[in-house]
C-alpha cells in the first residue's frame, strides 16, 4: 500500500473525530491551499486557564489536508494556548506518519497555517509564517 | 483535405518522435501522460530546430549587420511566417510574439483596452473562461471603471446564447471567450459569436490557448480580431506564444512594453513607435523558442490538423464511455461530438488530488485542481475535478490503464 494513503490517513478522511464548527467560539480563522482547492475553517474555545477545552475543522478538501486537521485538533484540546502557538511542522507531520513531497506538503500544512493564524490573529502571521 | 483523404495518424511513429514518452516515471512503470492541455510533450524536429539554432545561426535579430545576425533574423521572421500561415493570418505582421496567452491577453488588455474602454463601458467574458481571460479585466476594470458581464452556460455545458445575444445589446466595447474550455472542452462557435459581437459593434478577443493546438482553424474565416495562443501547447517550446490581431487595430494600438526592437527613433523627450509586430515586442525576444515554434507548426501541419482533430476525437468519446462505466466516477463537459479532448470528472469520495497521487503511482499523469478556472468550478459546486487531456501521441491503451488505475483508486478509498 501506499505510504501516503496509509490507513490512519484514509480513515481520518472518511471518519472524522473533530469535524464541526463551533458557535460561539474564542479562536476562528479559515484559509484555502490554490493549488488543490483545499479549504479548512478551524475553530476553538479556551477556557478560564488559557486551555483550549473544544476544537473543531470543517472544510472540504484532499485526504491530507483534512486528515492534518483532524488529527492536529485532536491534539491540541487540552493544550495550554501559549503550548498551540508553538506548535511546528515537525510535530504535525509527526502525527501524520507519512513523508510528503514539496507539492503535498502544502495539503498537510493547511491546518497548522489556518490553526497559527487564528491563534495569533492576522498581524503576526507573516513572521509565524515564515518560521514554518 | 475532405474527410474521404483524411489519413489517420500512425500513433507508434508519432510516440517514437516523443523520446520522453519511453520514459519510466518509477521503476517498471512506464509514462502514461494525460496532461497535454496543461502543456504538451516535443518531438524531436521541434528540439533539433532549437538546437540548429543555437549551434550553427545564433545571434541577436533585428540588430547586427553580419552573416550570424541575418541567419537568425531570417530564422525568427521565418517562423513568423509559418505561425501566421497556421492560423490563416493574412500577413505575419499580424502575428506578435509574446511569452504566452496569457501575456497575450494581458497585451490587449493593456493597449488596445486603455486605448478603448472608459468608465461607464461594458465588456463581455464568459463563465467558462481561464483566470488569463478574467483577471487582466478585472485589473484594468478596477483602475478604469468599465463593467463586466459573464456570458454563463448550460446543464448542456455550452454558453447560453439567449443570454448572449440578449448581453450585447448593452453595446458592449469587447467580446472576450475561449474557443475550446480547458475543463470542460466545449468547443464554442466562434464565427457566429464573432458575427453577432461585430453586428453589436464589439471588438472580438479569443483565447485560442486550447483550441489552436487541436483544431483546424482560420482567423479571416471566423473573423475574430484577436486570438491568444500558446506554443508549449501544441509540441512547441514554453516561453513564447503568439497574439494575432488584424492589422487595422494593431495598427492604431499604442505600444505594450516600451524598450529597444519597439521603436523606430528615440529622443530623450519621445520616441515613435516601430511599426507591426514590432512595436509590440520590446528587447530580445525568445529567439530559439520562435524557431521551435515554427517547428512545432511544421509537424503538426505534416500530420495534419484534421487528423489530429479525429484521433482526439476518437480517443476522449473512448475515454468518456470507459469513465462513465467506472463506479462512482462523474464526468463534467458536452457529449463528445462538442468537445475537444479533455474529460474532467470527480470520484465519489476521493479528492481530485488524492485520485491524481494515486494514479501517479501507476505512472499516469493527470491534473487535479481548478486548473486555473475557480468561478467554473465554483458553479458546478465542485472544488475541484480531476482532468485527463489527450493529443496526437496518446492511444487507447492508455486510456484502459487509466481505467485501471481508477479502480486502484477505488479500493484504496473503499
Amino acid at each position: 500500500m501506499d505510504d501516503l494513503y496509509r490507513e490512519q490517513i484514509i480513515d481520518r478522511y472518511k471518519n472524522p473525530r473533530m469535524r464541526g464548527k463551533l458557535d460561539p467560539h474564542d479562536y476562528s480563522y479559515e484559509d484555502d491551499n490554490p493549488l488543490c482547492g483545499d479549504h479548512v475553517r478551524i475553530d476553538l474555545r479556551v477556557d478560564g486557564e488559557g486551555r483550549v477545552s473544544e476544537a473543531a475543522f470543517s472544510g472540504e478538501g484532499c485526504a491530507i489536508s483534512q486528515a492534518s486537521a483532524d488529527l492536529l485538533m485532536e491534539s491540541v484540546v487540552g493544550k495550554p494556548l501559549e503550548e498551540v502557538k508553538g506548535y511546528g511542522k515537525e510535530a504535525l507531520l509527526e502525527m501524520l506518519g507519512i513523508e510528503l513531497g514539496p507539492v503535498r506538503m502544502k495539503c498537510a500544512l493547511l491546518s497548522l497555517k489556518v490553526l497559527k493564524a487564528g491563534v495569533y490573529g492576522l498581524e503576526h502571521l507573516e513572521e509565524e509564517l515564515a518560521a514554518i | 483535405m475532405t474527410s474521404s483523404q483524411l489519413r489517420s495518424l500512425d500513433i507508434p511513429a508519432i510516440r517514437s518522435e516523443f523520446p520522453v514518452l519511453e520514459r519510466e516515471v518509477h521503476p517498471g512503470v512506464k509514462l502514461v501522460y494525460l496532461d497535454s492541455a496543461a502543456s504538451s510533450q516535443k518531438p524531436r524536429s521541434v528540439l533539433a530546430a532549437m538546437l540548429n539554432l543555437y549551434e550553427q545561426h545564433y545571434a541577436n535579430v533585428h540588430r547586427g549587420i553580419h552573416r550570424l545576425a541575418e541567419e537568425a533574423t531570417e530564422a525568427f521572421e521565418a517562423a513568423r511566417a509559418k505561425v501566421a500561415g497556421f492560423i490563416g493570418a493574412s500577413s505575419p505582421r499580424e502575428i506578435v510574439f509574446t511569452k504566452n496567452t496569457t501575456e497575450a491577453i494581458n497585451l490587449v488588455a493593456h493597449s488596445w483596452g486603455r486605448a478603448n474602454l472608459k468608465a461607464g463601458d461594458s465588456i463581455l467574458l464568459t463563465e467558462m473562461e481561464h483566470h488569463s481571460n478574467i483577471v487582466p479585466w478585472l485589473m484594468l476594470a478596477k483602475e478604469i471603471g468599465f463593467e463586466i458581464h459573464y456570458v454563463s452556460f448550460g446543464p448542456d455545458y455550452q454558453l447560453d446564447q439567449q443570454q448572449y445575444r440578449r448581453l450585447l445589446e448593452t453595446r458592449p466595447k469587447l467580446v472576450g471567450f475561449t474557443m475550446m474550455s480547458n475543463v470542460l472542452g466545449t468547443i464554442t462557435p466562434v464565427a457566429e459569436m464573432t458575427a453577432a459581437a461585430h453586428a453589436a459593434g464589439a471588438v472580438v478577443l479569443v483565447d485560442g490557448a486550447q483550441a489552436v493546438p487541436h483544431l483546424q482553424l482560420n482567423v479571416a474565416q471566423l473573423g475574430v480580431d484577436f486570438l491568444a495562443f500558446s506554443a508549449h501547447k501544441m509540441c512547441g517550446p514554453s516561453g513564447i506564444g503568439a497574439l494575432y490581431g488584424r492589422r487595422e487595430l494593431l495598427e492604431r494600438m499604442p505600444p505594450f512594453l516600451g524598450g529597444g526592437e519597439m521603436i523606430k527613433r528615440v529622443r530623450l523627450d519621445s520616441f515613435e513607435p516601430n511599426e507591426v509586430p514590432h512595436k509590440f515586442e520590446a528587447g530580445t525576444p525568445p529567439i530559439a523558442e520562435a524557431v521551435g515554434f515554427g517547428a512545432a507548426v511544421d509537424f503538426l501541419t505534416e500530420l495534419g490538423m484534421p487528423a489530429v482533430m479525429e484521433h482526439e476525437r476518437m480517443m476522449v468519446t473512448r475515454a468518456v464511455e470507459q469513465l462513465e462505466e467506472v463506479p462512482g466516477v462523474s464526468v463534467y463537459g458536452p457529449a463528445p461530438e462538442h468537445k475537444g479532448g479533455v474529460a474532467a470528472f470527480t470520484f465519489e469520495t476521493a479528492h481530485a488530488h488524492d485520485v491524481a497521487q494515486l494514479l501517479d503511482r501507476e505512472g499516469i499523469a493527470v491534473r487535479a485542481g481548478h486548473h486555473c478556472a475557480m468561478p467554473l468550478h465554483e458553479k458546478l459546486g465542485l472544488p475541484a475535478t480531476t482532468r485527463a487531456s489527450f493529443y496526437l501521441y496518446n492511444t487507447p491503451e492508455e486510456i484502459d490503464r487509466l481505467i485501471e488505475g481508477l479502480y486502484k483508486v477505488r479500493e484504496v478509498f473503499a
